[in-house]
C-alpha cells in the first residue's frame, strides 16, 4: 500500500486557500466517509474476492455471480 | 523497485497475493466513496462489487507500488459513470445511511445533521460532487483527485470550491431539497452534466 495519506485535517493541500477555511461542516464530510470505511465489512467482498481467485486463470471462466465479470468494454 | 516484476510476464503468485490482499484492504473505502456517489448502501455496494469484477479482471494493469485506493477509484468512478446513464440509480436517497447528528462545533447552535450533508451533497452535479469526495472526503491531494477524473490540478481546485461553495449555501438556507422530489432535481441535474462529462468534456466548461 504506498500512498494513503489522509489528509485529515487539511494539512497540506491549500495553495491559495488560505484566506478560506474549510467551512464547519467540513468535518461532516470527513464523517460520512469514515463512517462507512468503520462500517462491518459485509462478508460478501471477501467471497466474492475468494472466488475471483480460485478461478483457474486470469480471466477465467465467466464464473462470476451473475453473469461475465467484464461484459462491457 | 526491487521486487517489481520484469514488464509483460505473468505476475508470479506472490504479486497476485499482494494484489488481493490490497484491493481487499481498499474495499472499505470503495464503500464510502460509492455511498457519496449515489447515495444508497444497497446500490452503492453493487457498484462495489462491480469495481471489484473490473479491477480483478485488470489487475495485469496495476502497477504494484502505485495506489489501490486511487487505481480503484477510477475503475469505480468509471463504473458510476456507465451505469448513471444507463438510469441504474434512479433510486431515492436511502435516509438510512445517516440520521446522526453531527458534534456541532462550538459557537454553533444548530447541529448540522449527516443525512441533510448528504443529501446536499447528491445535489450537486456529478463532477463537483465526486470532485468534493475525493478531496474533502477521501483525503486525496488536488493532485490525486485530478489523476483520478482525468483532468487538470485547476479544474479539480474549481469543482471543489464550488461545491463547497453551493453546500454552504445549502445548509445555511436550509434549502436542502427534500428527499424524493430532491432526488428528481439531484438526477436531471446529474444528468445533464453527465453527457459532458462522459464525453469527455467535463473539463470544465464552466470553469
Amino acid at each position: 500500500m504506498a500512498s494513503n495519506h489522509r489528509q485529515g485535517g487539511n494539512g497540506k493541500g491549500g495553495d491559495g486557500n488560505a484566506r478560506q477555511r474549510p467551512p464547519e461542516w467540513a468535518d461532516g464530510l470527513n464523517q460520512l466517509y469514515d463512517s462507512v470505511v468503520e462500517e462491518a465489512l459485509p462478508d460478501t467482498f471477501r467471497d466474492l474476492l475468494d472466488r475471483l481467485d480460485a478461478m483457474p486463470s486470469k480471466r477465467g471462466g465467466g464464473e462470476g455471480p451473475s453473469g461475465s465479470p467484464e461484459s462491457g468494454r | 523497485m526491487s521486487g517489481a516484476p520484469p514488464s509483460g510476464e505473468e505476475r508470479t503468485a506472490s504479486d497476485k497475493r499482494d494484489f488481493k490482499r490490497e484491493l481487499t484492504d481498499v474495499v472499505p473505502h470503495l464503500r464510502a466513496f460509492a455511498r457519496g456517489l449515489c447515495g444508497r448502501p444497497d446500490l452503492a455496494d453493487d457498484l462495489v462489487q462491480e469495481t471489484l469484477l473490473k479491477a480483478w479482471a485488470a489487475q495485469d494493469r496495476f502497477e504494484p507500488g502505485t495506489s489501490m485506493r486511487a487505481w480503484t477509484f477510477v475503475i469505480l468512478r468509471n463504473a458510476y459513470l456507465t451505469d448513471m446513464r444507463r438510469n441504474r440509480f434512479r433510486g431515492e436517497y436511502d435516509e438510512g445511511v445517516a440520521e446522526r447528528i453531527l458534534t456541532a462545533p462550538a459557537g454553533q447552535e444548530e447541529p448540522i445533521h449527516l443525512s441533510d450533508l448528504h443529501r446536499a451533497l447528491l445535489t450537486l452535479p456529478a463532477e463537483r460532487r465526486e470532485a468534493l469526495l475525493l478531496v474533502g472526503a477521501g483525503g486525496f491531494s488536488y493532485e490525486e483527485a485530478a489523476a483520478i477524473c482525468g483532468c487538470a490540478v485547476g479544474t479539480i481546485k474549481s469543482r471543489v470550491g464550488r461545491a463547497r461553495a453551493a453546500l454552504t449555501e445549502m445548509l445555511a438556507n436550509g434549502s436542502i431539497p427534500r428527499r424524493s422530489t430532491g432526488d428528481d432535481v439531484a438526477h436531471s441535474a446529474i444528468l445533464d452534466e453527465l453527457d459532458e462529462v462522459a464525453a469527455g468534456n467535463g473539463v470544465s466548461t464552466r470553469g
